[in-house]
């Protein structure tokens, strides 16, 4: 089997898997970082988003050859003592139901935010349609990356 | 005001003294449970077949509350504690809450569903908290020689009339040692300093950082993955297989079947509710990742053989001839519908339809299971613990004390983690292997061969004499089971002098189940919009029909009624005055809906506008009278994310059959809403001292109804199918009109 050299979350990793696991199964099975969710795996969900370079990706549709080389940052490593802005922001609303789609969302809003940190709610929605939470807690997804864009500027 | 202890009464709550030092109180929240269970010193020895929930005060007074219910969402694990820790007196920036391991043989009420968690619990978890206040105050006032009467409780301290305080750690041991009072006092709503405040989800820093928390997340020692391959359509069953090619690719440990034990024990009798699991054999690979175990299935070559493969056109055709037909079982008879339906003015009758809808759990099944000669352990996400546990037992031929269940948070339930199949399938592959395993299903195994709501068929028909409804006849015809209990009772039973209800069924090998307020998710649609058109029809105010309707049913001496006309009517008048029913700028339609079901009374209005010729829902107003609100922060997401999902249900939900095989396995061809979809949501909680009932359920059925009646409204098309998006014209304005 290859061996992959990654980069995650600061941290240099030597992967020896299948060519073709995806970074999620990687980053949950080899590396133990769990915080990275399986939702759909065919990128439809969101649940599995990671940061890559700091742009947004599913990493259940990406493989380690396309990160090699890369930095990628999860959920675990956003911010040392799960204080970035968009974390507080989610705490503060209180955004989570069953949760288990809000890594993926805060994945995909700190992406968002770092781009466009006074977003428009079209903005807003437009960012995020792409992440599904099933128990619909889109109001206060919402509103947390709302409050998250004031934290940031 | 002073309550008959009833925890006391039965022994439902045993105290003891920890080794070291504090105080442990197990109890349990429901009726059925062994009189004599005492709590162990060493807690790692606590039985959870006698206690399904317990407080720790330790010696420095930390307060550790275990929660006993299942949490899937829907914030249990936040309002039970909260409840406890109001009368216990403890402030709540001092409790910590743990998820209670659960094995539950014994109980019958270790659940989450049905909405039923808070309601049932209440009074429970209020006397165990004022118990171990009491006894931990007792022992204060025996300490200082005082009677207890003279002492005061402010988080966690306590204090007599000279002055002198102590706090619970310094008094634990010694209460540990007191009887449990056989009478306690509860508090008056008026004076809860925890109850009615917000209080935030206690794993939330866990769900923002990514830490282990689901059963996804669980791993162990030596454990194995396993991928099952099930039959891709309903009616198949396993014949052969040759897995050469699966066993030679990487990580692969093995490929066996299973199925054979978990048949045996369901062919004994199936105690889960209406699901029916496939009959045939599985096929499993197991290997040393999970990616590995999904790659090597798609490559397995298997031949199922097939029999009476479904489709949904003959669903379809199926379920109408139950309607026309006679084969019905009769739910609830009140007068005479058949004699007022000839004496009728005029008749209204309409049929309405649904699909059946997956439960899509953004977390997929799965379960982990180590199987040994001296104990059973399964840990992982299921709303029923019990009957996972007591199943196992019976499958494998072992005895339930040496089954441990370890809960873990759920990615989501909606019903779908009542039944046990996955903890069954891992339990016989484990046993098989006698290896440490975790069963993962992929997106498609869990959307394609799940435990579908049932498509549903209702007719319902009302007789009009002399502006009066007379009588209300309403027919389901369901696949796999009709409406159980109470539901028959619902208004508008009590409220019409001839009044019927009856069901039909027709068996299908597709197997089906409970989802999301099971029943009414679509009852209350096809209703609320009947209770429309007849308004329509009867020249009447839509509104004052409902309110007239409800006034009939005041006093009633009937029993099986549960739904209360004048919280009812407070709903509906509140809606009416929140939503600005009828005072709506120009574009804007509006449409009604009041529902009660899971104990709670909800009145709903949508807003709906037409943009670019199509009706876009952009507004609902809720009421709830969910009676005292435990925690406001967690009922607001409740009552918010049950709308949001009834509107993407009632739109978009759709699972159609084609021979046996589901139209859709994941979410490319199944729709879910996404946040672009759903609409500005406006709540008003009704304030009262009713004891509280559950928010996991109740708003989302009655939404499709407001959504359909507002969308009647503003294009004129009356809706009477599910999903809304399959008649993508009866959104639209009618050319005609646009043109003027």
């Amino acid at each position: 089997m290859p061996t992959y050299k990654i980069k995650v979350n600061g941290k240099s990793k030597t992967l020896d898997v299948s060519a073709d696991t995806p970074v999620l199964w990687a980053l949950r099975d080899h590396l133990d970082l769990v915080g990275t969710k399986f939702g759909c795996g065919i990128g439809q969900c969101g649940a599995c988003t990671i940061h890559v370079d700091g742009n947004p990706m599913r990493s259940c549709s990406t493989t380690l050859e396309q990160v090699e080389g890369k930095s990628i940052t999860t959920i675990e490593g956003l911010s040392e003592t799960g204080t970035h802005p968009v974390q507080e922001a989610w705490k503060e609303i209180d955004v989570p139901q069953c949760g288990y789609c809000q890594a993926g969302q805060i994945m995909t809003a700190t992406a968002f935010l770092e781009q466009n940190s006074n977003p428009t709610e079209e903005d807003i929605k437009n960012a995020m349609h792409g992440n599904i939470c099933r128990c619909a807690s889109y109001t206060r997804i919402h509103k947390a990356v709302a409050l998250a864009a004031t934290k940031m500027s | 005001m002073a309550t008959k202890n009833t925890l006391s009464r039965r022994a439902f709550m045993r105290t003891s003294g920890l080794a070291g030092g504090g105080m442990l109180i197990g109890f349990n929240l429901f009726q059925a449970c062994k009189p004599k269970a005492t709590p162990p010193i060493d807690l790692s020895k606590l039985d959870y077949n006698d206690f399904n929930a317990f407080i720790k005060i330790a010696a420095n007074g930390a307060v550790t509350i275990f929660s006993p219910n299942p949490e899937i969402g829907q914030g249990v694990k936040t309002s039970m504690p909260m409840i406890i820790a109001e009368e216990l007196d403890v402030a709540w920036k001092d409790v910590y809450v743990a998820q209670g391991k659960l094995d539950t043989k014994n109980y019958t009420r270790q659940v989450a569903g049905g909405s039923q968690s808070i309601r049932q619990g209440w009074d429970a978890l209020r006397q165990t908290g004022a118990s171990a206040k009491a006894m931990l105050v007792r022992a204060a006032a025996i300490r200082w020689g005082v009677d207890a009467s003279e002492c005061s409780v402010s988080e966690g301290v306590i204090t007599n009339t000279t002055g002198e305080t102590l706090g619970y750690g310094d008094v634990v041991n010694e209460a540990a040692t007191l009887e449990v009072p056989e009478e306690v006092v509860l508090k008056e709503p008026k004076d809860y300093k925890i109850i009615g405040t917000d209080i935030g989800n206690v794993d939330i820093d866990k769900i923002t950082t990514g830490k282990p928390l689901y059963g996804l997340d669980y791993k162990a020692e030596g454990m194995v993955y396993a991928s099952v391959a099930r039959p891709p359509a309903f009616g198949q069953k396993l014949i052969s297989f040759n897995a050469d090619k699966a066993k030679s690719m990487p990580g692969v440990i093995d490929v066996i079947t299973i199925g054979e034990k978990a048949r045996k024990h369901l062919n004994g009798g199936n105690r889960n509710w209406s699901v029916k699991l496939t009959d045939s054999d599985k096929v499993v690979v197991i290997a040393t990742s999970i990616w590995q175990a999904m790659k090597a299935k798609k490559v397995l070559d298997i031949q199922w053989e097939s029999n009476n493969l479904e489709n949904t056109e003959q669903h379809d055709q199926i379920l109408t001839g139950l309607l026309d037909g006679n084969e019905f079982t009769n739910l609830r008879k009140d007068g005479n519908v058949k004699k007022a339906f000839a004496n009728a003015d005029s008749i209204l009758e309409r049929t309405y339809e649904s699909p059946f809808v997956p439960h899509n759990c953004l977390e997929p099944m799965n379960f982990y299971a180590n199987v040994s000669n001296e104990k059973i352990h399964l840990v992982g996400p299921v709303q029923t613990p019990a009957a996972a546990a007591d199943t196992v037992a019976d499958m494998l031929d072992r005895d339930v004390s040496e089954i441990e269940v370890e809960m873990t948070r759920m990615g989501g339930g909606f019903g779908r983690r009542l039944y046990g199949d996955f903890v069954y399938e891992a339990a016989e592959i484990s046993d098989a292997i006698r290896k440490p395993v975790k069963v993962i299903s992929s997106r498609e195994d869990d959307m394609s061969t799940g435990v579908y709501r049932p498509a549903i068929k209702y007719r319902i028909k009302a007789a009009i004499k002399e502006g009066k409804i007379t009588a209300y006849h309403l027919k389901e015809a369901a696949i796999n089971g009709n409406m159980y209990g109470l539901i028959p009772n619902f208004f508008p039973a009590g409220a019409i002098e001839n009044y019927q209800v009856d069901g039909a069924s027709y068996n299908s090998n597709i197997t089906t189940g409970a989802w999301r307020a099971p029943y009414t998710n679509f009852l209350a649609f096809a209703e609320q919009s009947f209770f429309d058109e007849l308004a329509e029809k009867m020249q009447v105010d839509k509104i004052q029909l409902r309110l007239d309707l409800l006034e009939k049913v005041k006093g009633t001496t009937d029993e099986r009624i549960q739904y209360d006309p004048e919280r009812m009517q407070n709903c509906i008048t509140t809606a009416v005055e929140k939503s600005g029913w009828g005072k709506q700028p120009e574009g804007i339609y509006q449409g009604f809906v009041n529902y009660y079901c899971h104990n709670t009374h909800v009145a709903q209005v949508a807003n709906v506008a037409i943009e670019n010729g199509v009706a876009v829902v952009k507004k609902i107003t809720c009421v709830v009278d969910c009676g005292i609100v435990v925690n406001p922060l967690g009922a607001m997401n409740q009552i918010e994310g049950g709308i949001i999902d009834g509107m993407g249900h009632a739109m978009y939900g759709d699972l159609g059959f084609n021979e046996g095989i589901p139209n859709a396995h994941n979410f490319d061809r199944y729709r879910l809403i996404r946040m672009n979809e759903a609409p500005e949501i406006e709540t008003h909680l009704i304030q009262n001292e009713f004891s509280p009932t559950g928010l996991g359920e109740p708003t989302l059925p009655p939404v499709g109804g407001a959504i359909a009646n507002a969308i009647k409204a503003a294009t004129g098309n009356r809706l009477y199918k599910q999903p809304f998006m399959k008649s993508p014209e009866l959104l639209r304005v009618p050319k005609k009109e646009i043109l003027g």
